[in-house]
């Protein structure tokens, strides 16, 4: 498919050939017609409903109701109620130890783990494990969690059968660390890809030198991996971070429950506003996770600045 | 078929680069011309805004007489070859060389008959179904040319046409292209950084730096007698002894030798004028005896041997530094002897002010006339 | 000596670890190898009693052939709505100059990586009730293309980048119009990059569970991913039986497509071909 171009002989400091100029003879008239299907459609799904979100947040909007047809402005009301809510301050908290226990630490270290020691192996070994971390990323999330409910069922499940503790009922019991793990089980070949692939671009000179020098595993993680991936690390934890805060499968495996005990934002949000119906209420929710979302978004790109500046330097 | 005609030509990129300065250029019918020039000198952007790739800042370029200034690339009736032969890669052979055609909607039996001829023409027969990729950097080059030519355009425009070929087989196609446009007789412009191919090639070279042409004249007037010391340091394959010295009764005192002024421009120079000397190696003659003082000659050291293959380069290191000549192959002298370097009747160039000094009267009408130093 | 258990050691952890790995990994799968073909499936992975009846359940239900066409009806519409907006808009950024034009894209990628289904629920739900889309297969269309577009474009502009413009040009020289360009040559040029965000785009809405719950009421409607979690028994048991054939039936195509794509392209990863 690549063009046959060896380097080309005559790329002077003006380069015009490279300046872009329309090489199709477009036009601008024509580009803009391109382009404006796309940002139109930006714009009305995706950049007005965060821009509305700031109106709705300040009215008391519901779903059924006089509310419904004839809302009010209630100013920043909504905002005071959810900030002292107590199913939110619990919803924060259970967020928090999902994305830390899940994201950071369990996909990161697992993923890295299974990367690093099928760094050289090849062959079905290898396939089978990647082939099945893999096939939990890839499939349907509707399947995947209905999958983990009959694994943890508490008469029949594969799990209860296996470690011969009948009548346990893990999902009742255990309603966070069961979606922890199963977001561990579902999320962990993201970083496992990466990592892999991280770990393979570490010259092979480096491990050898390790090696020669005599230094155990860790030694040899901590002086010739750790430095070359660092720049991953980060921004790889961002970005499941962003993925986990926003995941709503685990709905799907507790809903939330029981009694709110497994009740994170993106269940939260969807019990208040669409379950009891108070969308202007939901609506600061939104606002909140948005913007929380923006924090990591931007502590993201900043990462990734770093990044490509610490590589232009080296 | 068709003449060039342009006046004027200005090029400003966005951002203030002046590719192009009020260039003036005649092109004529049938003509095979070269624009050479290091990197960023403008001769690609020439080429372009002739193709009509890039709109002209200011100026017209005229096709057989009629102004196509405005005009979009594809009614001004030109083949062109891109550096990378921008051949599509997912079509084959006989459909890229067809490709004109089909645009200009000619019949699919006619459209592929011509490409046919072209294929043939440029011994490209058993080809026509591969693809691109699947050619050899040769053979690609030779499609390329087989799309431009199809439609029997007026004018031809190559972009650096030889550039992707390896050494060997650059040599081979420079011969076939000349061979081609003898046989089309299609008024041809290509663009080259590489000096010995527009000597081989070109009826007439623009050499051009910083969007203007610094000397137009035909491969012959443009070796022998470059007109100004940036022509003079970029043609030739072995760079020409330029040397600098003062004109004092007649003579020049240069690197030690006297030489004298030459005959067609005694006269011009004032006494006491600071003067660059230009003499090529090929135009030296060496001599292990002392040369006849009162025709000048370079004196010096013996350092340096370079084989080119048929001939040697000598380098004499003397007073004002290494004075290069060739030497024909089996009289190389040894390194460490001394050594002279005796310039041929004619051969010795004159620069002040970086530009030649010529005859007042247009003895050199040739090289003179389009002077092109704007 | 010492260093022998050590090695020795070492391959037991090693061995350990790589077991756990896999027995981690494989265990919520065996129910969904096993329970389609057996006879009586139960809640727990067991070796079936072979059959392919459960199939034959599966065909008889009424919903459930029915909400895989609609998977695929939303999948394509928004596949087709997707790649063609973005090719065009990716076309366009890629070869004219427009001021601004990389700082507009950053922000459109940030704008759909912060504005996700999930924290702008509320807005989305809203405005698909007042322009009518709730309860149409159009809405979720609509709402899912806006949040795919900006990576879409993104992904697109990298690969029309990266191809030279003196294709375009060639067609130019030769007297193609802009559109006989972008039918002649830049189509084809840039077919694989339109195939990997086709194949990226299709795999995010078959799995999209979230938009269609929300905005989806008819059963009719449904596409796979809702319609799984009313499959009930007349107990009010998990219809378990249906349940298993579904879910194979539903995640085959996902599968086949991951296999495609990493044998025809190399499973490049830029960005995750799945979020």
């Amino acid at each position: 498919m690549a063009p046959p171009t060896s380097p080309r002989a005559d790329l002077g400091p003006p380069a015009p050939r490279d300046a872009g100029d329309d090489a199709a003879g477009l036009g601008r008239g024509r580009a803009a017609a391109f382009v404006a299907p796309a940002l139109v459609l930006i714009a009305v799904f995706l950049v007005f409903p965060a821009l509305w979100t700031l109106y709705l947040g300040t009215t008391d909007y519901r779903l059924t109701g006089i509310a419904a047809s004839d809302p009010k402005f209630v100013g920043a009301d909504n905002y005071g109620d959810v900030l002292g809510d107590g199913d939110f301050h619990r919803s924060l908290w259970l967020t928090l130890q999902f994305v830390v226990g899940s994201a950071v630490l369990g996909q990161t270290v697992l993923g890295f783990a299974i990367a690093w020691v099928m760094r050289d192996r090849r062959g079905l070994l290898r396939r089978l494990v990647e082939g099945l971390v893999l096939l939990a990323w890839i499939l349907p999330g509707s399947v995947i969690a209905f999958l983990w409910i009959a694994l943890l069922d508490r008469d029949g499940g594969t799990l209860n059968a296996l470690l011969g503790t009948p009548g346990t009922a893990w999902l009742l019991d255990h309603p966070m660390a069961c979606i922890v793990v199963f977001n561990i089980w579902r999320g962990t070949a993201f970083s496992m890809m990466l990592y892999g692939a991280a770990i393979g671009n570490v010259p092979p000179s480096h491990l050898e030198t390790a090696r020669l020098a005599g230094a155990s595993t860790w030694q040899t993680l901590r002086d010739a991996v750790l430095p070359r991936i660092r720049g991953h690390v980060l921004t790889s934890l961002l970005l499941v971070s962003l993925w986990t805060f926003n995941d709503f499968t685990p709905f799907l495996i507790t809903a939330g429950g029981p009694d709110g005990r497994s009740e994170i934002m993106s269940v939260y949000v969807y019990r208040t506003a669409l379950g009891d119906g108070r969308l202007g209420f939901g609506a600061a929710i939104s606002l909140i996770m948005i913007l929380i979302n923006l924090v990591i978004a931007l502590l993201y790109l900043r990462a990734l600045r770093d990044r490509s500046r610490k590589a232009a330097v080296a | 078929m068709a003449d060039i005609t342009i006046r004027g030509l200005t090029k400003v990129y966005p951002g203030g680069v002046r590719a192009l300065d009020a260039l003036d250029l005649d092109v004529a019918e049938g003509e095979f011309f070269a624009l050479l020039g290091p990197s960023g000198c403008g001769k690609t952007t020439l080429l372009r805004t002739i193709a009509g790739l890039e709109t002209a800042t200011d100026g017209t370029i005229r096709l057989a007489g009629s102004d196509v200034t405005r005009l979009p690339p594809g009614r001004r009736d030109v083949g062109m070859v891109f550096q990378d032969y921008a051949l599509f890669p997912h079509i084959n052979v006989l459909d890229n060389i067809a490709y004109p055609l089909r645009v200009k909607r000619a019949a699919r039996a006619d459209r592929y008959r011509r490409a046919k001829d072209a294929a043939g023409l440029l011994g490209l027969l058993g080809l026509d179904g591969r693809r691109p990729a699947e050619l050899s950097g040769g053979q690609q080059q030779r499609v390329a040319l087989a799309r431009a030519l199809v439609a029997e355009p007026r004018i031809f425009l190559l972009d650096e046409p030889l550039s992707n070929l390896d050494a060997r087989l650059r040599l081979e196609a420079r011969t076939q292209l000349k061979r081609l446009q003898l046989h089309l007789g299609v008024t041809t412009v290509f663009v080259t950084h590489d000096q010995a191919e527009a000597l081989a090639l070109a009826d007439r070279i623009a050499v051009m730096e910083a969007g203007r042409i610094r000397q137009l004249g035909t491969p012959v007037e443009v070796f022998r007698r470059p007109a100004n010391l940036f022509v003079a340091a970029f043609i030739g394959s072995t760079p020409m002894n330029l040397l600098p010295g003062t004109v004092r009764d007649a003579s020049v005192t240069v690197a030690g030798a006297r030489l004298p002024v030459p005959d067609d421009v005694r006269g011009e120079i004032p006494d006491g004028t600071d003067v660059v000397c230009g003499v090529r190696p090929e135009y030296l003659d060496f001599s292990e005896v002392p040369a006849d003082p009162a025709g000048g000659a370079f004196g010096g050291t013996v350092s340096v041997i370079e084989h080119l293959g048929g001939s040697s380069l000598v380098t004499l290191d003397g007073e004002g530094g290494p004075v290069r000549v060739v030497v024909a192959e089996g009289s190389e002298p040894e390194p460490g002897t001394e050594g002279w370097a005796v310039p041929r009747p004619g051969r010795v160039l004159l620069y002040r002010d970086g530009e030649l000094v010529t005859a007042a009267a247009p003895a050199m009408a040739p090289t003179i006339k389009d002077g092109g130093q704007g | 000596m010492n260093e022998t258990v050590r090695e020795v050691l070492r391959r037991i952890g090693l061995a350990t670890f790589v077991s756990a790995v896999l027995g981690f990994f494989s265990l919520p799968l065996l129910w969904l190898a096993f329970a389609p073909f057996d006879a009586d499936p139960g809640i727990s992975a067991s070796l079936p009693e072979f059959t392919l009846h459960n199939f034959q359940l599966l065909m008889d239900n009424p919903y459930a052939l029915a909400s895989l066409r609609n998977s695929v009806l939303l999948a394509v519409g928004t596949a087709a709505l997707v790649v063609t907006a973005a090719a065009l808009a990716a076309y366009a950024l890629s070869r004219v100059r427009v001021p601004g034009r990389d700082a507009l894209l950053y922000v459109l990628l940030l704008l759909s990586s912060i504005i996700t289904g999930t924290a702008a629920m509320v807005p989305i739900f809203l405005l698909a009730f007042n322009l009518h889309l709730v309860d149409s297969r159009l809405g979720v269309i609509l709402v899912l293309t806006g949040g795919l577009l900006p990576a879409a474009i993104f992904l697109l502009k990298d690969f029309t980048d990266a191809t030279p413009t003196s294709y375009e040009e060639a067609a130019r020289v030769f007297g193609a119009s802009p559109l006989q360009i972008l039918r002649h040559v830049v189509v084809p040029v840039i077919r694989p990059g339109l195939a990997t965000v086709t194949v990226w785009t299709v795999a995010q809405v078959w799995g999209d569970f979230l938009m269609p719950f929300l905005l989806l009421r008819d059963p009719d409607k449904a596409p796979a991913s809702v319609i799984m979690y009313t499959f009930y028994t007349e107990g009010g048991q998990p219809d378990l039986p249906l349940i298993s054939t579904f879910s194979l039936l539903y995640s085959l195509p996902v599968v086949l497509m991951y296999l495609f794509v990493s044998r025809r392209y190399g499973f490049r990863f830029h960005g995750g071909i799945k979020r």
